[in-house]
């Protein structure tokens, strides 16, 4: 374990905590890497107790862009050996209700494949645990409660309270995970364990392809005359600028600045 | 009686004379359109409008059949009604579950039940589309945005359903499905809660939901991948989760918005407690995301000044590319085509003359506020509001003013500004 996960340690009691995690996909590359949202669930994990958490994997145990999250400081890693097109949902659902867990962290997404985000949602619901998406932070842990701050829209954040055990997706938004190192990736462990994994028959006759840009929506004058529509069509959209307040003396100036801002809601 | 008819000199004469000091009166009294002689006669010298520029235009389209001034002046909008487009008696729903983020429908809402009608008309018997609006619903219009039938509520057994619960929120779904079974289940895919329900109502229905779907038919769904990298092309599912822009907004008709019966469900259990939104230091909040951002350009001059008003307003702080060239804030504050993209509700900007390049930084941006010494600069061109003074001296009267709001006092002989004025009351 490095020093730096052991002084951020949050709670002093041991947690079971687990992270799930994928292979990541470079967005401009391709190339496979450590997936950044999974990082950060790691990262978190990493963050809430003094017992290193378990990693668990689906997938193929020879994949080295795993080994990026042992260089987080982990000694092991967990992978169910499965194939690329089977369904990971039951195989980890009964394989994290053997261990006896407290919280289980993930990202909110899968950075290649599907990536529909479902994955933590039926988790939860085949082991009958609550699920907190985009969560933050874990705030605090006591009598068997937890605390956590979940991501809103324009950097707000939400207090929650859940019962151990529960599931959480970690959001974009938590604390960037710290780099990989070389060496310690390279000595952690890998156990693959054999899983009852079978083919995701949902998935059977979907084709992928390559993402098509999506069009672009026009904003479409309709009505009126075809004068009024013509007007439309070609008047500038800026220009016509608004209020210019030149006169009078800083101070009433600035009580225009601060109306404005009251009145828009951001100075309470 | 006779049919014929009479003619008054006088008055013709007068009409061919504009120079005649009776000519306007006459004119204004509005001609018939039939001439003496019955044949139909148009005044060229009363056609048409006269354009912005000053130049004369034709309105050729002539309602009337006479194109005289006035009928079809520019900018004389009239609020037509719209047709209510009905559906009678259903034999299925498109449930549409919308976020209304503060109360009202945003626009992703807005595609979500566009989408919805196009749905419910490609479907072979009527089908209504079902706008279903949990939590706090300040929108009055929700018929104009295209929905048939609506289930409101704000409390489930005196549990209110602001905030964050997504339990009961699932249960009222569950009392819907068992109802009214809707052939579709459509959600905007959104951080406002509508991809957390969804998900949850896919996985309580066993259904694999389509999520980021983005084209959308009967048949057939179009989805985006992981990191928008992919196209999965797949069936329709029963539950869809949509991305923004999925379909086109109704825009030509009006939907009756029929309040719809449901038995409640029984009281849930709720596992997950919503302790309430948590004070976010605003310096904290990553610029993109930020709702309020003040930004400093070259024309700022005392930086502890710039800083203390930034805390003092609870904004989060911004620079253009000068000010952060010259060391004066750090390179991940930058805002503009090189730094960040913003979308901020209001953005402050102090002393920026405003390139093209943080002009296109800003473009979301809903309301800018400008302080300059220059009124010529494309920054004020931009802003719904400039102040053209200097911004060390505003700066310093905006402290006293928030001085003065927090602690409630204002100075003697000074002019306090209405909403000010409101407040303080």
């Amino acid at each position: 374990m490095l020093p730096e996960s052991r002084s951020k340690t949050m709670a002093s009691q041991a947690m079971k905590i687990a992270a799930l995690v994928s292979v990541g996909q470079h967005p401009l590359s391709r190339r496979e890497r450590r997936a950044d949202q999974d990082a950060r669930a790691v990262e978190l994990a990493l963050s809430l107790s003094p017992e290193l958490p378990s990693l668990i994997h689906v997938g193929s145990a020879r994949n080295e862009s795993l080994r990026a999250y042992l260089g987080m400081g982990l000694n092991n890693l967990k992978v169910l050996n499965a194939d690329q097109d089977v369904d990971a949902v039951p195989a980890l659902a009964s394989y994290l209700g053997e261990q006896a867990l407290d919280i289980v962290l993930t990202g909110v997404r899968a950075e290649c494949g599907e990536g529909s985000g479902l994955l933590p949602y039926a988790v939860a619901d085949q082991l009958g645990w609550p699920i907190v998406p985009r969560i933050v932070s874990v705030v605090s842990i006591a009598g068997g409660y937890a605390e956590v701050w979940q991501a809103l829209p324009r950097g707000q954040r939400r207090a929650l309270r859940v019962p151990l055990p529960f599931v959480a997706s970690v959001d974009p938004a938590a604390e960037p995970a710290r780099q990989s190192a070389f060496g310690p990736a390279q000595r952690g462990s890998i156990d693959s364990r054999p899983c009852a994994a079978e083919p995701d028959q949902a998935r059977a006759n979907w084709q992928q392809h390559p993402a098509k840009p999506r069009p672009k929506r026009l904003a479409v004058a309709k009505g009126g005359t075809a004068a009024e529509r013509m007007k439309a069509a070609t008047a500038k959209p800026q220009g016509q600028g608004g209020q210019v307040i030149t006169e009078g003396t800083d101070r009433e100036k600035a009580e225009a600045i601060l109306a404005r801002l009251v009145a828009e809601g951001v100075v309470r | 009686m006779s049919l014929r008819i009479r003619r008054n000199p006088r008055l013709e004469r007068i009409r061919r004379n504009r120079l005649h000091p009776e000519y306007e009166s006459l004119m204004a009294a509005r001609v018939s359109a039939i001439g003496p002689t019955g044949l139909r006669r148009i005044n060229p010298h009363q056609t048409g409008f006269v354009m912005v520029q000053g130049r004369k235009r034709l309105n050729r389209l002539n309602p009337d059949g006479v194109g005289f001034a006035g009928a079809g002046q520019p900018g004389r909008v009239q609020a037509k009604e719209k047709p209510l487009h009905r559906v009678a008696d259903p034999l299925g729903y498109v449930a549409a579950v919308l976020d209304l983020p503060g109360g009202r429908l945003s626009s992703h809402d807005r595609d979500v039940l566009g989408l919805a009608q196009q749905l419910a008309q490609a479907k072979d018997e009527p089908h209504a589309v079902l706008a279903i609006a949990l939590g706090d619903v300040r929108e009055t219009d929700l018929g104009g945005a295209g929905a048939d039938r609506v289930i409101q509520l704000n409390q489930l057994h005196n549990e209110p359903l602001t905030g964050y619960c997504p339990e009961l929120k699932r249960a009222i779904l569950n009392a819907t499905e068992q109802h009214y079974q809707p052939a579709f289940w459509l959600f905007p895919d959104s951080i406002d809660g509508g991809a957390d329900l969804g998900s949850r109502w896919a996985v309580q229905l066993g259904e694999r939901a389509a999520v980021q779907a983005w084209q959308v038919s009967k048949e057939t769904t179009v989805c985006r991948g992981g990191s928008q990298l992919t196209d999965w092309h797949r069936p329709t599912p029963r539950v869809l989760l949509l991305a923004p822009e999925c379909g086109a907004p109704v825009e030509e008709l009006r939907h009756e918005a029929l309040p719809l019966e449901l038995t409640l469900p029984e009281p849930v259990s709720v596992t997950i407690e919503d302790l309430g939104p948590v004070s976010v230091d605003p310096s904290q909040i990553a610029l993109s995301e930020a709702e309020f951002i003040l930004a400093a350009g070259n024309g700022v001059r005392n930086w502890d000044q710039f800083h203390q008003v930034a805390t003092v307003l609870g904004a989060t702080e911004g620079a253009s590319r000068v000010a952060v060239d010259d060391g004066y804030m750090p390179r991940h504050r930058q805002v503009g085509a090189s730094g960040t993209w913003v979308s901020a509700w209001v953005y402050l900007a102090v002393g920026i003359s405003g390139a093209i390049q943080h002009l296109q930084g800003i473009g979301q941006c809903e309301t800018v506020i400008a302080i300059n010494l220059d009124a010529g600069c494309d920054m004020v061109r931009r802003a719904d509001l400039t102040v053209i003074a200097d911004s060390e001296a505003v700066f310093a009267e905006l402290l006293n003013l928030m001085n003065e709001r927090q602690t409630g006092i204002a100075p003697q002989g000074v002019t306090v500004h209405e909403g000010e004025a409101r407040h303080v009351a």
